[in-house]
């Protein structure tokens, strides 16, 4: 299987907002440690899918998914299982 | 003058269709690209079809050997939780039935899964009974890898993320279990005709 880097890909700049809605600090300068490959990314530089029923944030080294957010009907869901740390500046 | 009688079949279209159209959705005419990754890119030479979990004899077809099942055409309605609808989609494939045919399972439940991970469950009674077909054909034309080919699940009657692309197996399942977007937020079943979206719904 080949797979082809797809045209919806986005960088974590695209979530910034979305981030900024759950967090209250600037997110896309915080590093996240992927909990596959344990790679240490900027949350700016992560590859991120949004035309999709959620937002799906994906290791830029090995592909898995680090985070999904959905948001609807009043509520969000944030799954964060695939980051093993996130650190940020206080 | 054509003018008028453009508009006029317009209006004609818009009213016939509104009885097919779930609460909260709106027509589209094209053929939204949903990912939650980048496109599988799969050689037919490598493409596999397998029937797993609760089931004593796994099932397993290569391209060729799945392409001489019986096919069946299908025009039908599909409807994305994102909220548009597309009228009258034509697909050629295999239906599940036909798939399933001959299985003796205890399960009740199936969990479709595809190349590049992504996952998502189903009653067993949902995709049997005509209700769903392994489509390789969309419109007349092998189906396009950004829609799901070489070949994707196409269950019409849930919404759309149930019909899962680069489909490559379904697995049998006693217990229900979430898959991948029913583990954050989706509702485990997606009726489009009784909104249900989200968990709770």
């Amino acid at each position: 299987m080949t797979v082809q880097q797809s045209d919806l890909k986005l960088d974590g700049n695209a979530i910034a907002g979305l981030l900024r809605e759950i967090f209250t600090m600037e997110m896309t300068t915080a590093e996240s440690t992927c909990a596959g490959c344990h790679k240490v990314h900027a949350v700016g530089q992560v590859e991120v899918y949004m035309n999709a029923p959620g937002a799906v944030v994906r290791c830029p080294a090995c592909g898995q998914v680090q985070m999904r957010i959905v948001k609807g009907g009043g509520r969000y869901w944030l799954d964060l299982s695939g980051i093993r740390c996130l650190e940020f500046s206080a | 003058m054509s003018f008028i009688s453009r508009g006029f079949r317009g209006k004609r279209r818009d009213a016939a269709s509104s009885s097919r159209v779930p609460p909260g959705q709106y027509v589209v005419n094209d053929f939204p690209v949903l990912s939650a990754g980048p496109t599988p890119r799969v050689a037919f030479s490598e493409w596999t079809f397998v029937v797993e979990g609760e089931i004593d004899q796994p099932k397993k077809w290569t391209w060729e050997e799945f392409r001489k099942l019986p096919t069946e055409e299908v025009t039908k309605d599909i409807h994305c939780v994102t909220k548009w609808t597309k009228l009258d989609t034509a697909w050629k494939g295999v239906s599940v039935d036909t798939i399933l045919e001959g299985v003796e399972t205890s399960a009740e439940y199936v969990m479709a899964f595809s190349y590049g991970g992504y996952t998502t469950n189903l009653p067993l009674e949902d995709v049997t009974g005509g209700k769903a077909w392994v489509a390789y054909e969309f419109d007349g034309q092998p189906l396009h890898p950004e829609h799901g080919g070489p070949a994707r699940l196409l269950v019409p009657h849930l919404y759309f993320w149930k019909s899962a692309k680069w489909v490559r197996g379904l697995r049998l399942l006693n217990k229900d279990e979430p898959g991948f977007w029913e583990s954050n937020g989706y509702n485990m079943y997606g009726d489009p005709w009784r909104e249900q979206r989200y968990w709770g719904d």
